[in-house]
């Protein structure tokens, strides 16, 4: 027999049950730990959201505004003959201008000279501008008429502080010594921002005149194309989804067709525009860069979208309606146009803003057929042809502006942005009160 | 129907072999070039560099701001929070595009540039795979975020208390409880992440570059499936020409896979649920 001893296992150290011990406390580091790590990540989400919005919003408000050179001009009605009898008639303009602009400088007592080349750097060739204004309104010859002619883009960029003195080399664009009367006017307010209308209004311009260039023809091209979208998808997607959640039997094909809409709604677009180009424009023949054809692209884009979200809101509505509907003789397409869809209504409509919402937004397949920029270059002449004549939209106007080489066409594409954003976001706000408003719970 | 004719098409012109296995990308511009070299793998291989580099971003993010959102967060923080992110993915990737080619690449030049704040000279370009799959890890957070808060909220609430029955702080919980739970879910929510990472066109065309080369340097210009796509079938091609069908053959590739990919996460997504209901 051995003496077996028994060791005591020492106990641990008695600590107060108010005190942690260290595995305590390192478990509860691990769970702040671990919360921090969470609040970091949404903090790192929203930090981007927001570089993201001071970015738009720094880069693009720019393109709102134009430099401008407001000048009073008089035209007498001889000067005017006088003009139009030479053989260049817009240099002729141009030197009354000339005149007039140093008269006024002279009456400000600024004491700047000029030589011609220089306002045409500055202005570009006012007098065909100056020319067309007095041909179309000769009754306004030998009155005193306010001119406000935009500068050139790179004075323009010289007030917003993209060109700079220090950057700017002498070219035939531009030069030192126009910055100093650049200045001068500037001094004397004859040369100030304002509102650039032409950028809201505008149609998209040559490669070499980023001033002129305006988003408005494509605006014009994304409604088109939304008008399209909205009669297309809208009635054939709540159609389909009535008959899939109302009348389709439960088997094997609804479901095969269930799985499709799903997986269709998760192919990339760009498919969908390779699609549109085969189908559309190589088989069909349909004008290529018309809004139609966008439209038909895009609204094969919505459908998914539009039916999942219809499927969803008429499950929403109680079959007790239906019941009741059917219960007092209904039939059931009476129970289902009659009650269910007119309740299931709003969740549709919202379904549907958010559809077409993504779909303006849509860039990739709009590039594959042909809705470039640079076809934006003017208004369709009626509503048909608002259709049919090429057009671009917003955002494939804004990556045209973003593609070319000279850097003043990337203030306008951030300037777009903005215009698109306000579109989604004005959308948006209508869906969600929309939403707000009609959304029944039951 | 009309894909599958063209890409037809384009292969009794082109040898499919030789599409899918080679290691080059050089269309020749002239139009009816025997000379063309059109390989596919040098276009998958950056498609795939820059979703991973984007999922790189977007995962952790979104994973944690799910995880802290589902679980954490009050109500408040909640409804402020989730649709704030969500915004992020109600933005058009073309404003997503510019922001990669104006502000993010030249930043990353400025940071890893020559003559940076690092003071090495990786970065030659802004556009890079770094800059189109940051930028689009940005554009995948509320993805991300969103479908695995689903999922997460899905784990039923009785594990929960059986785990903190047994002691576990919330922490342990999750790691050890819930997330072990969610797997599967959350496999299938990256899995879309993918997809629509590897669909994704506007960030990668203003972004990426047009250079298409197998490297393995994440700050040099690459190329995707998509990107070409818009470059072979924009400007003025002849339609019959291999350079033109080849965008096809593409399309037809970036569809099976996106495909594939989306019926795998969707029936995991879809076993997952089964599973808890």
């Amino acid at each position: 027999m051995t003496d077996a001893t028994i060791t005591p296992v020492p106990s641990p150290p008695k600590t107060p049950l108010t005190e942690a011990d260290p595995r305590t406390k390192k478990r509860n580091a691990a769970e702040k730990r671990f919360q921090y790590y969470g609040i970091a990540a949404i903090a790192v989400g929203l930090f981007f959201l927001i570089v993201l919005m001071v970015s738009i919003v720094r880069s693009g408000l720019p393109a709102f505004t134009q430099a401008v050179v407001s000048v009073d001009f008089t035209l007498t009605e001889e000067q005017y003959d006088e003009a139009e009898a030479q053989l260049f008639k817009t240099a002729a303009y141009q030197s009354y201008f000339n005149a007039v602009l140093r008269e006024e400088l002279r009456e400000r007592g600024l004491d700047v000279d000029f030589d011609e080349a220089a306002i045409e750097r500055i202005l570009g060739k006012t007098g065909g501008t100056l020319r067309e204004f007095f041909r179309a309104n000769e009754d306004q010859l030998g009155q005193p008429v306010s001119f406000e002619l935009s500068a050139s883009s790179r004075v323009d960029g010289y007030f917003k502080g993209r060109v700079t003195r220090e950057a700017l080399q002498d070219s035939r664009f531009l030069q030192q010594s126009d910055l100093d009367l650049v200045d001068a006017l500037a001094d004397a307010g004859i040369v100030f921002s304002a509102l650039n209308w032409n950028f809201i209004t505008g149609a998209d311009s040559g490669v070499d005149n980023p001033g002129g260039a305006g988003i408005g023809a494509s605006v014009v091209g994304s409604f088109f194309m939304m008008l399209v979208v909205l009669f297309l998808s809208l009635p054939i997607g709540v159609a389909a989804s009535i008959y899939l959640e109302e009348f389709a039997p439960q088997n094997k094909f609804t479901d095969l067709i269930e799985v499709n809409i799903s997986n269709l709604a998760a192919v990339p677009s760009i498919v969908f525009g390779i699609l549109g180009l085969a189908v559309f424009i190589q088989f069909m023949h349909l004008p290529q860069s018309a809004p139609l054809v966008g439209g038909l692209v895009l609204a094969l884009m919505t459908l998914p979208t539009i039916i999942i979200s219809t499927r969803a809101s008429l499950k929403a509505v109680p079959p007790s309606i239906r019941e009741a509907a059917l219960g007092v003789g209904a039939s059931k397409m009476q129970a289902v146009f009659h009650h269910v869809l007119p309740l299931a209504m709003p969740g549709i409509l919202t379904g549907t803003i958010i559809g077409l919402a993504q779909a303006l937004g849509e860039t990739a397949p709009l590039l594959l057929i042909g809705m470039v920029g640079f076809v934006a270059r003017g208004y369709p002449d009626g509503f048909v042809a608002g259709f049919t004549d090429p057009n671009s939209a917003m955002p494939a106007q804004i990556y045209t502006w973003a593609a070319r080489a000279d850097v003043s066409f990337y203030e306008k594409a951030w300037g777009g942005i903005i215009i698109l954003l306000v579109f989604l976001l004005t959308m948006n706000a209508i869906a969600i009160i929309l939403r707000r408003r009609f959304e029944r719970r039951w | 129907m009309a894909l599958i004719f063209n890409t037809v098409e384009f292969f009794n012109l082109y040898p499919a072999s030789e599409f899918f296995t080679s290691l080059s990308w050089a269309p020749s511009f002239s139009g009816r070039g025997g000379s063309s070299e059109l390989g596919l793998l040098p276009l998958l291989w950056g498609t795939l560099y820059i979703s991973i580099v984007a999922l790189i971003v977007a995962v952790p993010i979104g994973l944690f701001s799910a995880i802290y959102l589902s679980e954490y967060a009050s109500s408040n923080v909640r409804s402020f929070a989730k649709p704030l992110l969500g915004i992020l993915a109600g933005i058009p990737t073309i404003v997503y595009g510019l922001f990669a080619l104006l502000t993010v690449g030249p930043l990353l030049v400025s940071v890893f540039g020559d003559g940076g704040w690092l003071g090495v000279s990786w970065q030659g370009g802004g556009r890079a795979v770094m800059t189109a799959g940051l930028v689009m890890g940005i554009m995948l957070i509320p993805f991300v975020s969103s479908l695995s808060d689903d999922i997460i909220n899905a784990v039923p609430q009785s594990m929960r208390d059986g785990s903190y029955g047994l002691g576990a702080t919330k922490s342990e919980t999750i790691r050890q409880v819930v997330l072990p739970a969610a797997l599967p879910g959350i496999a299938g929510a990256i899995l879309l992440a993918a997809s629509r990472a590897i669909g994704e066109t506007m960030i990668v065309v203003l972004g990426a570059g047009a250079a298409a080369r197998l490297s393995l340097n994440p700050f040099e210009a690459m190329t995707t499936v998509t990107a070409k796509i818009v470059s072979q079938l924009t400007g003025d091609s002849d339609f019959a020409s291999p350079e033109a069908l080849v965008a096809f053959a593409l399309g037809m590739s970036l569809f099976v896979i996106t495909l594939t990919l989306n019926v795998i996460a969707l029936y995991i997504v879809r076993k997952y649920r089964e599973q808890y209901d």
